[in-house]
């Protein structure tokens, strides 16, 4: 069943745990009506991902995921023919003494049982699914061309064996973190969106989700400081998931409060390159928990 | 082209309530007006934009913005101009009539290009003849910065010398010659060849069928080996100034020639040039870089830029084992210290970094500059130039055997 409305969206995605702003929610409710791949870029820990895993356990259907990679070809990403079956099978043939007909050997070797599917097959086959490609940004060039045809289409062309088209077309989220443009051809055919970091409310309303039972205080101090450290000079400002990491990281350690030494102490949950703990540990951090403790009043 | 609304057959009232009648003109004028504002649009997203508007609540001003950007807008860097017209044009659909509000969207479009000054027809015109010869370098007797890091920030647009037909293409013969380090990096992808290290299984059984099963040939592949995605962040400050145009016409010809290249500008800025380079026309490119880089023979500001560079950019273009190459004289006031931390941030992020230098004029030279001992121990490798005065020279300088400083 899919949301008849924007709002029955925002509800199922809140459902699965998924806090979206009003934008990002009928995006989301346009892909799902008008049949549209849904291409959401944004900075790493935005929950790009997380749509697609809350989607499919919404909805409810099968995730399939397809992890994307520098290099990636047909083989791992959309079938494979099992090669030793297939040689199997001609010396079978042979010895059986039916191998003249060439035709018919032809048929044989290249039946669906020597077929292996991957991912792309597996979300076009079968019960109703939904198509996670992840960072997308990380495959190369000609495996965007390739998708051009399950994009628009929702099939895979099989040389030897014909076309495979869905009978439901799965519901496709890609996900790009950047690292690479993707190209205008990929883009005009998907409804896009732009995944920010979300403002202060909404970050507390997501702890509230993702960290029950964190100190309401506690929860607004952590916001506060991570969004003051966002709008600062870091080489790779914290994502949500970050966030989420850290105000649980306090909650383990029986933090009512943020304080400087605290702080210090767990700014790798935080942040993850050494340039960025050395400038900020310290008075940096003192000094942000200060603010965040004014800011959360 | 958006075609007029007689045109467009776009759906009529469905049974959701949806776009009919006024609302498919104003639609079909939004579309025009983004257009005319320098977003690439097409009938295919005006068609998405009316479908998309029969699945939310036409009442509701947000949803149905956020409608129209998810079908209309392909970058991120679109939204902001997006946003502005969506505004401008909801508040008041009559107003892409209204020359003052077009002329604030003209804003965001940018600068049409020029009739090309076609020096290359001239010539065609001309025949044979030889061009008058030109007098060497205007720049150098207009600014007396050359050879001298200024901190002013001097804000001036560059004349470049369009490039001739026979220029072009010894350019386009040198850059083929271009080895850069570590130049061919294997994919994991595979092309036939009969000699290649690897059974292709694939090929071998359909082969082997038309042979009704024997297998009389094993089919071979080999891996493609392909260049590295290439950034390359090349200095235009004041003591640059005799050195730009053979940059740039370095810059251009390797934009074109290779598929993943990124060029960056920096005096006391950082520009992107890379889609303004990618214009095949020499000529239009160096017209619409010049519109773009503000900081022509200024001063140098080359931690600033490095550290902008490793901020916004580092992630997006360095991913696939890129090359870095970086081109300045290393002449910096600025603070050295910065300038070192941001050298090594840039060095982590990259598999190689080279560093071009076209300021020695002799072998054996001392780094006596503060900026250049900071930049020194962070790359992988030095490459001096000792003469730069054309493109052939940097090739060479490029493609032979590195002096590694790590």
């Amino acid at each position: 069943m899919l949301p008849a409305s924007v709002e029955e969206t925002q509800r199922l995605l809140a459902g699965g745990g998924y806090v979206a702003d009003r934008a990002l929610a009928t995006t989301v409710h346009l892909a799902l009506r008008m049949g549209r791949p849904l291409f959401l870029e944004g900075e790493p820990g935005t929950g790009k991902t997380e749509i697609a895993k809350v989607l499919a356990a919404q909805l409810p259907r099968r995730l399939v995921r397809l992890q994307c990679y520098d290099g990636m070809d047909l083989a791992s990403a959309a079938y494979e023919w099992d090669h030793a079956r297939q040689l199997m099978a001609i010396r079978l043939a042979e010895a059986a003494g039916d191998a003249r007909d060439r035709a018919g050997l032809e048929q044989g070797i290249y039946d669906r049982r020597y077929l292996q599917p991957r991912p792309l097959l597996q979300a076009l086959e079968g019960e109703p699914a939904v198509l996670l490609i992840d960072e997308l940004d990380r495959a190369d060039e000609p495996f965007e061309a390739f998708l051009l045809e399950i994009l628009a289409d929702f099939q895979v062309t099989i040389p030897e064996l014909g076309t495979v088209r869905a009978a439901t077309p799965p519901v496709v989220v890609m996900t790009s973190n950047r690292t690479r443009e993707v190209h205008d051809a990929i883009r005009r055919r998907c409804l896009y969106h732009w995944v920010d970091y979300p403002d202060a409310a909404r970050e507390r309303a997501i702890l509230q989700v993702r960290a029950p039972g964190l100190p309401e205080r506690l929860s607004a101090q952590v916001v506060a400081f991570v969004q003051r450290l966002r709008g600062g000079d870091t080489f790779k400002p914290p994502g949500v998931a970050e966030t989420i990491d850290w105000a649980m990281a306090l909650q383990a350690l029986d933090s009512r409060e943020l304080e400087p030494a605290r702080v210090d102490e767990t700014l790798g949950v935080l942040l993850k390159y050494q340039d960025d703990i050395a400038k900020i540990r310290g008075a940096e951090a003192a000094r942000l928990v200060a603010e965040a403790r004014q800011d959360a009043g | 082209m958006i075609p007029p609304r007689a045109a467009l057959a776009l759906p009529a009232q469905g049974p959701g309530g949806g776009p009919g009648g006024a609302m498919a003109g104003n639609l079909v004028a939004f579309g025009r007006i983004l257009r005319r504002a320098g977003l690439p649009l097409g009938p295919a997203e005006i068609l998405a934009g009316a479908e998309a508007l029969r699945h939310v609540e036409i009442g509701e001003r947000a949803e149905v913005k956020a409608a129209l950007r998810a079908v209309m807008v392909h970058r991120h860097e679109q939204a902001e101009l997006f946003d502005s017209a969506f505004d401008l044009f909801w508040r008041d659909p009559e107003a892409g009539r209204h020359a003052a509000a077009m002329a604030l969207l003209e804003g965001f479009k940018e600068k049409a290009k020029p009739p090309p000054t076609s020096r290359r027809l001239a010539e065609a015109m001309r025949g044979d003849r030889r061009p008058p010869e030109r007098p060497p370098e205007p720049q150098e007797e207009r600014f007396d910065v050359t050879m001298t890091a200024s901190e002013r920030e001097r804000l001036q647009a560059m004349d470049f010398e369009a490039m001739s037909a026979a220029e072009i293409a010894e350019a386009k013969r040198e850059i083929r010659r271009l080895v850069l380090p570590l130049d061919a990096r294997r994919t994991r992808r595979f092309r036939a060849d009969p000699a290649g290290p690897a059974t292709d299984l694939r090929a071998t059984v359909r082969d082997s069928l038309r042979m009704g099963g024997e297998i009389a040939r094993i089919a071979r592949r080999r891996r493609i080996v392909r260049p590295p995605p290439l950034v390359v962040l090349c200095d235009i400050s004041g003591s640059m100034t005799r050195y730009a145009q053979v940059l740039l016409h370095f810059l251009h010809a390797v934009t074109n020639d290779r598929d993943r290249v990124h060029a960056f500008l920096f005096g006391t800025r950082l520009t992107n040039v890379t889609r303004q380079l990618r214009a095949r026309d020499a000529e239009v490119a160096f017209e619409m870089v010049s519109h773009m880089v503000p900081d022509w023979s200024g001063g140098t500001r080359i931690g600033d830029s490095l550290a902008l560079f490793n901020r916004l950019w580092a992630r997006r273009v360095l991913g696939q084992g890129a090359v870095v190459l970086l081109i300045t004289d290393g002449l910096e006031r600025d603070d050295p210290h910065g300038l070192s931390e941001a050298m090594d941030r840039l060095r982590r992020s990259c598999r190689r970094l080279v560093w071009l230098n076209p300021l020695l004029r002799y072998a054996g030279f001392q780094p006596r500059s503060g900026g250049i001992r900071a930049m020194l121990p962070h790359v992988h490798e030095f490459r001096p130039v000792h003469n730069l005065a054309s493109l052939r020279e940097l090739v060479a300088s490029l493609s032979g055997p590195g002096r590694a400083r790590a």
